[in-house]
């Protein structure tokens, strides 16, 4: 057993009103710039619909993610990797830009340099990619939003397949849900497999998953290798980007721009210990409903000594620890059980889940209107499938089709809000609700506090990263950053005796300052030691 | 010796070779951020879709005919009992094939980037110089390994003679007179392929240096350390390898 801390998150979906604040505040941060104009690290789609990129969900169209092979073996779906060497100067799989969307802009020069005329001036639409102007827009981010697509179109969505016959486009029998999505982060991801630069890694310390743009040689397998579809290939540098749970801001203890930003507080974030040596095995499970049970056994009680003791023993430092036993995601996921996978049975064991909506029962509200009872409207704890959004069309969505665990996390909700409804407007104490759904009433009351009125310190739980480990070589300062061994030199300074007394040696560790795996030395830490040293010297 | 010979066999090859290992190892070094192939196969892939492949594949198998025409000496085939008869007809019949493949796709690429206006608007100045100088290259050796070596009825004996030359400047011995002799077409082939290199290093081209062969030993997740924790203090053994 090998114990990493993974930085995971939840959403809400029961909240998300679909204003997009997530996707703009992301874009503003990080991907406004050429190249990147058509990339959304944090993008909401409504369901149904095709989605971006088109179709993503799609598989056997775009051949991302993982499957076992026939002796039940992981493999990516995309072919191994000697297949992939082979196909390198075409990959067979890659989206184009028109599957995402033509990003334009408007030639807003024009309303100020127009001259006098009798019409007023017009604005017209410019492509940021060709540079040209374009006649027509046809398609463009969140083109579907809320349902705007055309009837036919509905069923281009994937998650539609073999439940045709339950997503209606008439308005009366319409549903839609909002679903945003960013990478996954996942604990197995396929986009860090399908990499033959090897540019793109795992963190061992957070799991956030990053590439490294210098080594990225713009093989573009990641892009098709991501089943989320959420790695960009940026067109002017021919590098891979991709959503990096902002782990600047993650790194001290902030949450993400788009969980900070959330008008509807859908997000928490927080900490999940893991087993690393787990994760293969969990992702090989055959059957795909088992996936969900799979991924939550790799996932490890940190209340308990043994995993406390076992993290300690792998570097996991102590608060984080603790942080870990007050993490809202591991609270959702695992002990309220309301928190689910998007797509499990991409077998990347995904680190962004989802908690289902409730939606209203379509058929009290079509015969009773404003009159229906409140306790009936969202009753999903007698038939979660009378529900407007069906249950087969999340099931697709977050539990690989197995309806049951849909209905399971239905029922706990609307468990809750007749609870809470009876407590607060009727006054009434009532234990059968809860209990119906094997809980407690104090437990179904702490799952209302936290999805209902959480604040800000529960609802993101992120200890800070311990930047100091790196920095134990501040003991060092005053001595000479570059003297490793075959490093430049000890600049100039008198050689230490390192055969001295013990205690005495004070030697540039220098294999601290190594990036791990590579032959090279983390200039961030070393001009971060430069820069603390001047500080002192200026006498700070 | 005239001078003029001097320069083009002696001077520019030794000039090239100097620009094409400096040249490398400043592009290392300032320039790790803009090393890759800068593939375009986003904004366009029907084309690229058999094209690119066509000329890599094409090129490759030119490049590994040239390394066999020119490194391994006739005497060396000779010795292992391939007659010059036998060599002659796999060479001109693989490089024909080769050359042919090669051409289809470097006109689909040329044709995708010079039409396609997405495609258009990524070209650099860069790519443009690569452009000519391949388009010189790969008609020439085309040409030749047509025109020459499979249908004409007395095959340049190149082997002999520009191989000869080449290997020599690598042993620091240029023999000039070897190259002097060979038809125009092959010299002029040679002064394109020396400039080609000489710029290879400041063009995408270096993305074939980043062949991603050591992805097929390579476990499939990678993870690395941010923060790395004080994994190993130096140790008595980090010390004894400093001590003198």
């Amino acid at each position: 057993m090998t114990i990493r801390a993974q930085v995971g998150m939840v959403m809400n979906l029961d909240k998300c009103i679909g204003c997009h604040t997530c996707s703009v505040t992301c874009k503003q941060v990080w991907t406004d710039r050429p190249g990147a104009e058509y990339m959304w690290f944090n993008d909401v789609e409504t369901k149904p619909g095709v989605g971006y990129p088109k179709r993503w969900e799609d598989q056997e169209q775009w051949r991302g993610g993982w499957e076992l092979d026939r002796k039940g073996r992981l493999r990516l779906k995309a072919g191994g990797k000697l297949r992939k060497l082979l196909s390198i100067f075409a990959n067979p799989d890659l989206p184009t830009l028109d599957d995402y969307y033509e990003p334009w802009t408007y030639d807003f020069e024009q309303l100020v340099d127009a001259p006098r005329q009798r019409h007023d001036p017009v604005a017209r639409a410019r492509s940021r990619i060709t540079g040209e102007q374009l006649d027509e827009i046809s398609w463009g981010p969140n083109w579907e939003d809320n349902l705007a697509g055309s009837p036919e179109r509905i069923h281009h969505d994937p998650l539609t397949v073999g439940i045709e016959d339950q997503v209606k486009a008439q308005y009366e029998q319409a549903f839609m849900m909002y679903l945003p999505r960013i990478c996954e982060h996942c604990l197995n991801p396929s986009c860090v497999a399908s990499c033959p630069s090897g540019a793109m890694y795992k963190r061992e310390e957070d799991g956030i998953v990053l590439v490294d743009q210098q080594k990225c040689r713009s093989w573009r397998f990641c892009v098709s290798g991501c089943p989320y579809k959420k790695v960009y290939f940026n067109h002017r540098s021919g590098k891979a980007e991709k959503c990096t749970l902002c782990y600047p801001r993650i790194e001290q203890g902030q949450p993400t721009i788009c969980s900070e930003t959330c008008v509807g507080r859908i997000r928490y974030l927080g900490l999940v210990l893991y087993d690393v040596d787990r994760v293969e095995a969990a992702a090989s499970v055959p059957d795909e409903h088992d996936l969900l049970e799979a991924q939550r056994s790799v996932f490890l009680d940190p209340s308990d000594p043994l995993v406390r003791a076992q993290a300690l023993a792998d570097g996991v430092p102590e608060d984080w620890i603790d942080a870990a036993i007050r993490s809202p995601v591991y609270l959702l996921a695992m002990k309220y059980r309301v928190a689910l996978p998007l797509h499990p049975e991409y077998r990347t064991l995904p680190m962004v889940w989802y908690v289902p909506p409730l939606s209203p029962i379509a058929s009290t509200l079509e015969t009773d209107g404003y009159e229906a009872d409140p306790d009936e409207v969202f009753s999903a704890v007698d038939d979660p499938d009378a529900m407007r959004v069906p249950v087969d069309y999340l099931a697709n969505l977050l539990a690989a089709g197995d309806g049951e665990v849909i209905r399971g996390v239905l029922r706990r909700l609307a468990a809750m809000r007749h609870h809470m409804r009876k407590r607060e407007v009727l006054g009434e104490h009532d234990d059968s609700r809860p209990r119906a759904v094997g809980m407690t009433s104090q437990e179904v009351e702490d799952l209302y506090r936290l999805l209902a009125i959480a604040k800000y310190e529960d609802r993101y739980v992120i200890p800070p990263a311990h930047t100091e480990l790196a920095g134990q070589l501040m003991e060092q300062k005053g001595t000479c950053g570059l003297d490793f061994e075959d490093g430049p030199g000890n600049c100039g300074a008198i050689e230490r005796d390192v055969s001295g007394p013990p205690g005495y040696e004070s030697a540039v560790d220098a294999e601290a300052f190594m990036l791990p795996g590579e032959d090279r030395v983390d200039l961030d830490i070393v001009q971060m030691l430069g820069d603390r040293r001047r500080e002192d010297a200026e006498g700070r | 010796m005239s001078a003029g010979r001097v320069l083009l066999w002696i001077i520019l090859p030794y000039l090239a070779l100097a620009t094409f290992v400096v040249g490398h190892w400043w592009r290392y070094r300032s320039d790790r951020f803009g090393w890759g192939a800068r593939s375009t196969q986003i904004l366009e892939r029907k084309i690229l879709g058999w094209a690119s492949p066509a000329f890599h594949f094409g090129i490759l198998a030119a490049a590994g005919g040239h390394v066999i025409g020119l490194v391994i000496p006739a005497s060396l085939t000779e010795a292992l009992g391939i007659s010059e008869n036998g060599y002659h007809w796999f060479a001109a019949i693989a490089g024909a094939l080769a050359g042919l493949v090669t051409v289809v796709g470097f006109l689909g690429l040329m044709y995708r980037r010079s039409t396609n206006a997405r495609v258009r608007r990524t070209t650099t100045p860069a790519d443009m110089i690569t452009y000519f100088l391949l388009t010189f290259l790969v008609l020439q050796g085309t040409w030749i390994a047509f025109a020459e070596n499979l249908l004409g009825s007395s095959p340049y004996h190149y082997r002999d003679s520009v191989g000869v030359w080449w290997r020599s400047l690598f042993a620091l011995q240029p023999d000039v007179d070897a190259v002097t002799g060979a038809p125009f077409l092959y010299q002029l082939h040679a002064v394109c392929a020396w400039a080609f290199w000489a710029f290879f290093p400041f063009s995408r081209l270096v993305h074939l240096w980043s062949l991603p062969v050591p992805y097929i030993g390579r476990p499939h997740i990678l993870y690395r350390r941010r923060f790395a924790a004080p994994r190993r203090r130096r140790t008595a053994l980090a010390a004894r390898r400093r001590t003198p």
